[in-house]
């Protein structure tokens, strides 16, 4: 190898040593974005905890700033929230799966082309939509049909139940297309209908991937904030039924972050760890089941 | 000799690959390795341009000299590859046009004028028998071209870079007779200019093209010797029983 | 001709009947929003300058539209090295690289209210931005990261290994190979995922309200506060005052939503076609 060769190949191997470096610098610093969100929710938000109290904090029924003494309990927001979602799934997953039943074995080619995009478009809608949809349509309806003032949990149930159907739709369509064809010869070849074999064979096989998309959908009524605002009532109490208005644990952060100071703005950073702890354990649950069904 | 292989043995992680091989290749010959699926004959190809570099697991003991230079001591690889040029078993063109395709390897290593790259990439395709049906057409997508074409571009595009060896993985193994035929008959023009390894299944083919063959079996090579002496009064039995079509 | 059981009878219509269900609540959607929206579409809505008459969303629009361009200036390069280094350097053995899933799974199932309090938190007060177009265009990149670090994974793994072959086998650096090659080829599918984050980045609103703030007017510079289409619908909306300009506005991002989309079906499909 001659002097100059040599030079080169030092070169390169220089180039392409820093290039090596910079990338995982750059991949280092894109995960340290979880530690950082971590870091900046936990140390704003567990000092308020300390001051109310866990207990009385996740258990407390008052939420009331504004008295003196302020009163800071969440637990009606923690209600509200699984209220809120439970409706939500109600309404989203049957629909959602049988839909996605739909898409995966009883829809002609020719429909299927045109029906994945508007699932996509369903999935693509801003949530700021919905929740004016939810305002300006849902709401007057309950109110017509049941008496009340319109928004609450019923309200906000039936509209987050729109917005995780293509979730549940999605996921549960790949899941069912991942359930090996033989299964679904091996029942007709047994004299069952395509019906039979679509819900008695090719579904129970692919549940643990339909469960997982119940737990994506979870994922995302839990933690949807515009949308529910508009339709919820954002009531800060415990309900008696599910036409009352309910706030949930998102909304209490909108609501109030605007002007609040002190205790009650460590309070309502402290509802954002609350509700990021949920969603890790959701997030955990999701990616335990992802990896078994595949 | 161009290479010189003394006691090398091959791994991927536990898996003893080649063992104990040594052989000479020739230059202006081309040399051609045979043997049944899993003898480790492309494991030792791709171990002279050290394409194996890129398998996890994989390792390397002995001595492989490149007129006289160990490849392995040599720290520049790419300048290795650039000596040391393969054709892989599929036509793999990159999706973009021929000129592009051929052009790539000359701008890898630093020639940018455009009259000498047009200079090149006909030269390249001429060498390569595909200029006349490639002319036309060199702003278009490689892709856009049949298998034994984008095989023959594949081959242009190695030899623009001007190698001094060509290694070939069953280069016709995916495509028809004609093209095949075409392929051959390309070896054999391009046998004065330059040192060929060829790992081929096809029997007919390598007695066909071959100066000299290595015939190998689980990880050890049987024979090696003059193509002609090799197929018509082989030395070892398995070397017999496989020619003649016994197994493999 | 087999006789057809009443029970799978039940079970076809129940299929069709949600199938339909689905169908009907997208175009009721869609249709009731375009119905009492686009009457509304008035000149005077596209006004240059923001008023408290006129209520124009041309000032959000090319708010959107900035903070579009600052996100996806600072979330596509990092979220395309970063697929990059999992994909074509980490090797599968690497502890690290179970690391890097773990976190951008966990990034990709944050909501996006925590992402906004994080923002609030971080840049707006730790920083001291401030309630600016640069925080709220900070907060939205790490949301939509992980996303394009996906596609992008999704994208380099699906590019075939014969390629890589080629280059290294010409004498190409790994650089040059990743650069020129790798990359080119995979440009559709990672401009499909781009274009999915800019659809989210358009709609978000609960991230940027307490970080871009809700300024009406146009953007001075980066640092000063302005809402976007999203924020600019949800405070006419909760305003009361002004639901036809709502419906207009809402009219403009599901359209933006829809061309969206439709660009990014259509590069997915072309990736899929060249294979």
């Amino acid at each position: 190898m001659t002097k100059l060769q040599a030079d080169r190949a030092a070169k390169n191997n220089l180039k392409e040593n820093a290039a090596h470096a910079v990338f995982f610098l750059i991949a280092l610093m894109s995960i340290s974005a979880v530690i950082l969100i971590c870091g900046f929710l936990f140390y704003n938000g567990i000092p308020a905890i300390q001051k109310v109290g866990l207990w009385n904090f996740l258990s407390g029924n008052t939420w009331a700033p504004s008295d003196v003494p302020p009163k800071y309990g969440i637990h009606p927001m923690i209600l509200g929230s699984i209220y809120i979602t439970g409706a939500a799934l109600f309404f989203g997953v049957p629909l959602g799966i049988l839909a996605a039943v739909f898409m995966a074995r009883f829809c002609p080619k020719k429909i299927y082309a045109l029906a994945k995009p508007c699932v996509n478009l369903l999935a693509g809608i801003p949530s700021i939509v919905y929740g004016f949809f939810g305002m300006v349509s849902i709401v007057p309806l309950v109110r017509k049909v049941f008496g009340v003032n319109g928004s609450g949990i019923l309200t906000a149930g039936i509209l987050l139940g729109i917005m995780i159907l293509p979730t549940i739709i999605g996921i549960s369509e790949s899941a069912l297309r991942a359930v090996p064809n033989s299964y679904y010869e091996a029942s007709l070849g047994l004299g069952a209908s395509h019906e039979r074999a679509v819900f008695f064979v090719e579904l129970p096989a692919a549940r643990s991937g339909i469960l997982a998309s119940v737990i994506l959908g979870i994922g995302r009524a839990v933690g949807e904030t515009m949308a529910v605002i508009m339709v919820a009532g954002n009531q800060a109490r415990v309900p008696d039924n599910i036409l009352q208005g309910v706030r949930s644990l998102t909304a209490n952060i909108v609501l109030e972050m605007s002007y609040a100071t002190d205790l009650h703005r460590g309070a309502l950073i402290a509802t954002g760890v609350v509700l990021f702890v949920f969603i890790m354990i959701i997030n955990v649950i999701f990616s335990i089941l992802l990896r078994r069904f595949k | 000799m161009k290479f010189d292989i003394s006691a090398v043995d091959l791994y991927y992680g536990n898996f003893h690959a080649i063992k104990n091989i040594s052989l000479g290749i020739a230059p202006q010959e081309i040399t051609a390795f045979i043997g049944p699926s899993g003898c480790g004959k492309t494991t030792l190809l791709k171990t002279l341009n050290r394409m194996n570099d890129l398998i996890e697991g994989f390792s390397v003991k002995g001595e492989i000299l490149l007129d006289g230079n160990d490849i392995y001591e040599d720290r520049d690889v790419n300048l290795l590859r650039k000596r040391v040029g393969m054709v892989f078993q599929k036509p793999n063109p990159f999706p973009m046009s021929i000129y592009d395709n051929i052009a790539f390897g000359p701008r890898t290593h630093g020639i940018k004028k455009k009259t000498l790259l047009d200079e090149i990439v006909e030269r390249s395709l001429k060498q390569a028998a595909i200029w006349e049906e490639a002319k036309d057409r060199l702003k278009k997508s490689a892709l856009s071209f049949s298998g034994g074409q984008q095989q023959r571009i594949c081959i242009a595009r190695t030899l623009a870079v001007e190698p001094e060896v060509l290694l070939m993985d069953e280069p016709t193994s995916a495509l028809d007779p004609i093209s095949t035929a075409a392929i051959e008959d390309l070896l054999i023009k391009l046998r004065d200019k330059y040192t060929i390894v060829i790992v081929t299944h096809n029997m007919q083919q390598a007695m066909r093209i071959s100066d000299k063959t290595a015939f190998f079996m689980l990880g050890e090579m049987v024979e090696y010797g003059n193509t002609e002496k090799l197929f018509s009064k082989p030395k070892e039995k398995k070397t017999e029983e496989y020619i003649t079509g016994r197994f493999g | 001709m087999k006789k057809t059981k009443p029970s799978d009878w039940i079970l076809k219509i129940l299929v069709y009947l949600s199938a339909l269900i689905t169908a009907l609540v997208l175009l009721f959607i869609i249709l009731y929003i375009l119905v009492k929206g686009v009457p509304y579409l008035t000149p005077s809505l596209f006004a240059l300058k923001y008023t408290s008459a006129n209520v124009s969303m041309f000032p959000a629009i090319i708010n959107t539209l900035i903070t579009c361009v600052i996100s996806l200036c600072i979330a596509v390069p990092f979220g395309i090295f970063t697929a990059v280094y999992l994909v074509e350097y980490a090797k599968s053995t690497n502890k690290f690289v179970g690391v890097i899933r773990l976190m951008t799974e966990t990034l990709a199932g944050i909501p996006s209210i925590v992402y906004g309090l994080f923002g609030f938190l971080c840049f707006v007060s730790y920083f001291k931005w401030g309630y600016s177009v640069l925080a709220g265009a900070c907060t939205l990149s790490i949301m939509v990261m992980p996303s394009i670090m996906r596609t992008t994974e999704e994208a380099l793994l699906s590019t075939p290994e014969s390629y890589r072959e080629g280059a290294f086998g010409l004498g190409a650096g790994k650089l040059r190979t990743i650069f020129r090659i790798v990359l080119p080829a995979a440009a559709p599918g990672i401009l499909s995922g781009v274009i999915l984050a800019i659809g989210r980045i358009v709609g978000e609103t609960a991230a940027i309200i307490y970080t871009s703030g809700t300024a009406p007017k146009l953007m001075h510079d980066v640092f000063s506060s302005a809402r976007t289409l999203a924020v600019h619908m949800y405070a006419l909306s909760t305003e009361g005052l002004h639901m036809r300009e709502s419906y207009a506005t809402a009219v403009v991002l599901l359209a933006m939503v829809a061309v969206i989309n439709t660009v990014s079906t259509l590069l997915a499909k072309k990736l899929q076609g060249d294979m």
